[in-house]
């Protein structure tokens, strides 16, 4: 072996009880470091997979992000307008159909038509607003998960009978509705429309689920009063992350506001960026604690060995080398900490993983967790760095011990 | 007497730095040679061990410089002064100053280790050889613990001896020895010399065994006095 290691395995091995201190000060920092990721980036990603499940990737609606320009906007490079008032549009994507076709050609995934309404669902004296969704359920499969979350009844029951409706599960009950409930819905003009509850839907996104329903598209142009009208293609894509770049290409291309599932929800997940900061905060702080303890064993050794680095010095051996000895002992420390820390971590997965939550609201039963060799990586990392900061500074100390002053203070 | 010049200091001064500045030895001019067997003696706080630090490059001088084989040392870094010690220097203190987890074959191999110009079979093999040559050969295998004050010291010795320097420096060695283990330690060093035809310096207190060495050295008040080749009583 090696001196340098030699001499660093002999000084913690005759320490073993203060070793083992240390090495589960840092094994307990990087287990929970893992299990936290894991839980955190496991509940993360659940969330993200359910919202993009639940939503499509891209919403293309009838409004554009900047006003039309001006003629005289055009013409002259400084014009200056005032008291301009907005034109009176008519609602709803123009061409939609040539639209989607242009769109099918070189999109990565699939578009399809929708009416976006809203209106109030009443039932059993009891009045709620509701975001109804009017789609064409041979293409819905391709743009949502919907036909897959469907509680009770299928898409193709919204074709059973005329004005038929599938509600979010959570807005059923609130409302008392079941299969086969007829409802009243008021539209935003204040007429009324008679419905009747065909299916169940459940998506997990608990805004989603309590406040939205579905209809066909024909039923959607009804509430709406505008035969014809198509206000939302919804757009899929094959790899969700790229959806906002493909929505920018879109707005580019047809002019309307395409917005993706991550301008969406900005919000989120920006709260995500901040939970993560916080995680790896109390992670770092987690492994900066840990270190405490190999700073300690390093800083007692060095205090203890202070004569065996002055006979190692006076033999002949570098600053450099007994520096080494010292750090080695740390790193030796932050890895064995660290493997032992990869079980511990992997062990409070499992057993986490394994706890069954008993909640009826949502559908996860157990703790969603994500294993990835990137936490198991990122703690030994950091573990093995902050030992190596807790070896140095007691290391570079011990190595800069004048032999004379130990020799002659042992004489 | 001496042949080649291992050792020089020149007008070696050093001062211990504070609000009372100590001198500790001042103005030394020495020369050992080869095959030598010297003596440094004088009353306590003579600088005797003090002048032994700076021949050993184990402190720096403030004012002169020591030589070693007609190499300067003043200007020399850490790593070369640490090199010039493992190679070509022996340290032989008043505490055996083992490590206290390694054996005795262990403790003489940290040296040749350290220094990595051999095999770790042939390191083994000089240990072994070393232990065997002091008497030592049935204590190799334990630990500074299990062996007498006498045995500590040789074992010691032997080390000093491991990467063949020209040079053996020792502190006080029988100074924390009974008479009958210092004897065993002054006859290892006579050995030493006549043996293994090295230079030993020692520093001692005890003017019975510096009269048997070859040569003495006598600092009072951290400049020599005396300097004169005692009888050989070896």
């Amino acid at each position: 072996m090696n001196l340098v290691l030699d001499i660093a395995w002999t000084h913690v091995s005759s320490r073993a009880r203060q070793t083992v201190f240390a090495v589960a000060g840092v094994a307990t920092g990087v287990g929970f470091s893992i299990m936290m990721a894991a839980l955190m980036e496991g509940s993360q990603d659940d969330f993200m997979r359910q919202l993009i499940n639940a939503l499509p990737h891209i919403t293309v609606s009838d409004e554009r992000r900047l006003p039309p320009r001006q003629p005289a906007e055009t013409v002259y490079a400084a014009a200056e307008i005032h008291g301009l008032t907005p034109e009176a549009r008519r609602k709803g994507i123009k061409n939609p159909l040539a639209i989607l076709a242009s769109l099918e050609a070189w999109l990565p995934g699939a578009a399809a038509p929708s009416v976006q309404t809203k209106g109030i669902l009443r039932y059993a004296s009891r009045d709620v607003p509701a975001t109804i969704t009017a789609i064409d359920p041979q293409r819905e499969p391709k743009v949502s998960q919907l036909a897959t979350q469907m509680r009770q009844g299928t898409l193709a029951s919204l074709y059973r009978t005329s004005n038929a409706l599938i509600l979010g599960d959570r807005l059923a009950e609130k409302i008392g509705a079941r299969i086969g409930s007829n409802l009243t819905i008021q539209t935003p003009a204040g007429s009324q429309l008679n419905a009747q509850v065909v299916g169940m839907s459940h998506t997990g996104v608990r805004p989603v689920d309590e406040a939205t329903a579905y209809a066909l598209i024909k039923t959607g142009q009804i509430i709406e009063q505008q035969t014809g009208i198509v206000n939302e293609i919804r757009v899929r894509v094959r790899e969700p992350l790229q959806a906002r770049a493909v929505a920018t290409r879109i707005e580019e291309e047809i002019g309307y506001k395409a917005v993706s599932w991550q301008e969406a929800h900005e919000d989120l997940l920006s709260s995500f960026t901040i939970r993560n900061i916080i995680m790896y905060t109390v992670v770092g702080a987690i492994l900066l604690v840990a270190s405490f303890g190999t700073y300690n064993i390093i800083s007692t050794i060095t205090h203890e060995k202070a004569r065996d680095i002055a006979i190692m010095k006076s033999l002949g051996l570098s600053e450099r080398t007994v520096r080494s000895v010292f750090v080695i002992e740390a790193l030796m420390i932050g890895v064995a900490g660290g493997v032992v820390g990869f079980a511990l971590g992997y062990l409070l997965c499992v057993a986490l993983g394994s706890i069954e939550i008993k909640n009826p609201f949502i559908d996860a039963n157990r703790l969603p967790l994500s294993y990835s060799t990137w936490h198991y990586a990122i703690a030994l990392a950091v573990a093995l760095v902050s030992s190596l900061a807790a070896g140095y500074l007691p290391a570079r100390k011990a190595a800069r011990v004048h032999p004379v002053d130990i020799i002659r203070g042992a004489t | 007497m001496a042949n080649d010049v291992l050792i020089e200091a020149k007008t070696v001064t050093r001062i211990l730095p504070g609000i009372v500045p100590t001198t500790l030895v001042r103005g030394i001019n020495l020369t050992i040679g080869s095959n030598e067997f010297v003596a440094i003696t004088g009353p306590s706080g003579s600088g005797k061990s003090s002048l032994l630090y700076l021949l050993g490059l184990l402190d720096l001088p403030t004012e002169g410089e020591v030589l070693i084989r007609g190499r300067a040392t003043a200007h020399m870094s850490e790593e070369e002064r640490a090199f010039t010690r493992l190679s070509t220097l022996g340290f032989v203190f008043q505490f055996h100053f083992l490590l206290p987890e390694f054996t005795a074959l262990q403790n003489i191999m940290l040296p040749m280790r350290a220094l990595g110009r051999i095999e770790q079979s042939a390191m083994r093999a000089r240990a072994a050889e070393l232990l065997g040559a002091l008497g030592l050969g049935d204590h190799m295998h334990k630990l500074p613990d299990q062996l007498s004050g006498g045995q500590r010291q040789r074992v010691a010795v032997a080390r000093a001896l491991a990467n063949n320097p020209p040079v053996i420096l020792a502190d006080e060695p029988t100074g924390s020895l009974d008479s009958k283990a210092s004897e065993q330690v002054f006859a290892t060093l006579r050995e030493v010399v006549d043996t293994h035809k090295k230079t030993v310096v020692a520093v001692t207190h005890d003017m019975g065994l510096a009269a048997r060495m070859d040569r003495r050295v006598e600092l009072i008040d951290g400049a020599i006095v005396a300097e004169e080749a005692a009888h050989a009583e070896s």
